[in-house]
């Protein structure tokens, strides 16, 4: 099993989501962040004051998924999250040891 | 360029108005002529009409004589009566008033704030409220406005004694003035919170504001309205409190915040509002209530509460447009708090002007307002390095120094040159002496706070944490 981390653009959201149904991934956590890479950050006015915002709003997509679907997840997400413009967002692997659905205590692939 | 559209709209509508009024005085033909009997009748009635008028203004001379006036002496006063229009207004005035307090400057405020600390904002504002109402009725009032000290009054009404459903002042019951008066001794207080947000103990500020509501509120309000200093000596004109309310607070909030300090990484860290929305809100709801403000301080319905209205809201028009332009061209986008903060500064410089300028005026003293206060709010601050968090000194302080002044530019400007110079000389003398007694008075006043709660700035903990949580054990938004 294997954990999905994406980072991605906010706008960027539905079309993630709807293209991870398509490959059959229908479950998936999301958090409001902020971030930076190396998109730079924007200058915000106050009473005459400017001043450099680094932090830019994010959406990071969590998602568990069997080492089949590892392939087709990620090719999901990096085509639907694609702008071409900086800032875009990235995507990480990592290894799972163990999942397991609370409601019935299945384990393994079936729990993801 | 500015005034030649409405000079040439005034003229030909003065031009078309001109014309339809002498073809009608040529008119007059056989239908127009009265029989000798609807002669009769409207002579009867126009002269009950022109009677009746003229007992009204009679009636309002001799039951508004004052007491050292030659025919009160001699026993020609008539009591006061209620103005029910005048009466109705400045009930109404007085929560409009209160509305500028809370929750218009609580949420302007509350919205400049990090959301660490709106809460503590919030919480001064409403405490304020509720301290000042109680102080006013128990001693403010009469300490104010009571008595004949040149500096300030005496203590014959303390505790409002005297005052009955039935006693007046002036047109309307002295209740509904004293509660008036209440809603002002609320917010000059209120306002100068904006200096000292996000790093003073609560204990403090409650502390400074009661001994600063004493000794610098009560006095200034006496010498400017009720018959001290300012009033007589120099004949300052101070309509709804341009120097009492305004500058008063700002010299306050300019001392307090140099004596308390910079916040922990001011002017490094960006502090941008964590409310701009509320800033907006409060803003409006200001404006709105300044009208109560300004328009109330006629404390008669009639024309010269009208014409202050008026001017409130051309000068206050001027300013934020004026404001958002400087902002636009200087730093290439138009901001709402830019918006906002201009809009109350024309309210800010128009209160001492608004009984007695015109609407021309006004729009002069909106912009004049913008341009200065705006300098004020960023360079000057910028430059001198001191952190007044909301701007207080920038926008009240600067903007009633100068709509004071203004005041004495424009209030007698059909009357020559030597009228004009001895108001402005007047006006001047005005701003000095609350300057330097504001400035004083809250020195002494920090000074005491501060031995009484063990020094007036909060712990380091409590700062970077946030006063919401430390202070009032309260989270502003547990989303």
């Amino acid at each position: 099993m294997k954990k999905l981390e994406a980072i991605i653009k906010p706008f960027k959201l539905e079309e993630v989501k709807d293209a991870l149904a398509e490959v059959g991934i229908e479950g998936m956590t999301v958090t409001e962040v902020k971030g930076f890479g190396r998109q730079k950050g924007h200058t915000e006015i106050y009473r005459g004051s400017e001043y450099t915002v680094d932090f830019l709003p994010k959406i990071k997509l969590e998602v568990a998924v069997t080492d089949g679907n590892l392939e087709a997840a990620i090719k999901a997400v990096a085509d639907s999250a694609k702008t071409g413009k900086i800032g875009d967002g990235k995507i990480f692997v990592s290894t799972i040891d163990e999942a397991i659905r609370i409601r019935t205590n299945e384990k393994g692939d079936e729990a993801v | 360029m500015k005034k030649l559209f409405p000079i040439l709209t005034m003229a030909l509508v003065i031009f078309a108005g001109s014309l339809s009024i002498e073809t009608h005085a040529e008119e007059l033909n056989t239908n127009d002529v009265l029989t000798a009997e609807e002669k009769i009748t409207a002579d009867g009635e126009k002269n009950n009409a022109d009677a009746w008028l003229e007992g009204k203004t009679m009636a309002e001379k001799y039951s508004g004589l004052g007491d050292d006036d030659k025919l009160a002496k001699n026993g020609y006063k008539i009591d006061p009566y209620v103005n029910s229009g005048d009466t109705a207004w400045m009930i109404v005035a007085t929560a409009l008033v209160l509305l500028m307090t809370i929750p218009g400057l609580s949420l302007f405020y509350g919205g400049l704030a990090r959301k660490k600390n709106v809460l503590s904002v919030l919480v001064q504002c409403f405490a304020v409220t509720a301290l000042m109402s109680l102080l006013w009725v128990i001693y403010g009032y009469s300490f104010a406005a009571s008595g004949d000290g040149k500096l300030f009054g005496d203590f014959s009404q303390l505790f409002l004694k005297g005052i009955t459903t039935d006693s007046m002042s002036g047109s309307i019951p002295e209740s509904v003035f004293v509660t008036f008066q209440m809603t002002f001794a609320i917010i000059t207080p209120a306002l100068i919170v904006g200096a000292f947000a996000e790093r003073m103990k609560f204990s403090a500020v409650m502390i400074f504001l009661v001994i600063w509501f004493t000794f610098s509120y009560c006095p200034i309000w006496h010498m400017v309205w009720g018959g001290g200093y300012l009033a007589t000596t120099w004949e300052a004109i101070d309509f709804a409190g341009g120097t009492v309310v305004h500058i008063n607070a700002g010299v306050a909030a300019l001392v307090a915040c140099i004596m308390l300090g910079k916040r922990k990484g001011y002017p490094d860290s960006p502090m941008p509002p964590h409310n701009v929305p509320f800033v907006l809100i409060g803003a409006a709801l200001l404006w709105v209530g300044w009208f109560g403000f300004n328009a109330g301080s006629a404390l008669t319905a009639g024309g010269q509460a009208g014409m202050a209205q008026l001017v409130t809201q051309v000068a206050t028009a001027a300013a934020a447009f004026t404001w958002m332009m400087v902002e636009w061209c200087t730093k290439g986008k138009p901001t709402a708090i830019g918006l906002a903060t201009g809009a109350v500064a024309g309210l800010v410089a128009i209160t001492p002007a608004s009984g007695s300028v015109g609407p021309m005026a006004a729009i002069a003293i909106g912009v004049a307002a913008a341009v200065v206060c705006y300098w004020a709010a960023t360079s000057l601050k910028k430059k001198l390095g001191y952190d007044d968090s909301f701007d207080v000194f920038g926008v009240h302080g600067v903007g009633g120094i100068v709509g004071a002044l203004l005041t004495g530019v424009f209030a007698f400007s059909d009357e020559g040159k030597e009228i004009i110079k001895n108001q402005f000389t007047g006006q001047l003398m005005s701003v000095l002496v609350t300057v330097i007694w504001s400035a004083v008075v809250t020195f002494i006043a920090i000074k005491i706070a501060g031995a009484l709660c063990g020094g007036i700035r909060s712990d380091e903990d409590t700062e970077l944490q946030g006063l919401d949580v430390k202070d009032h054990g309260e989270d502003g938004y547990s989303l």
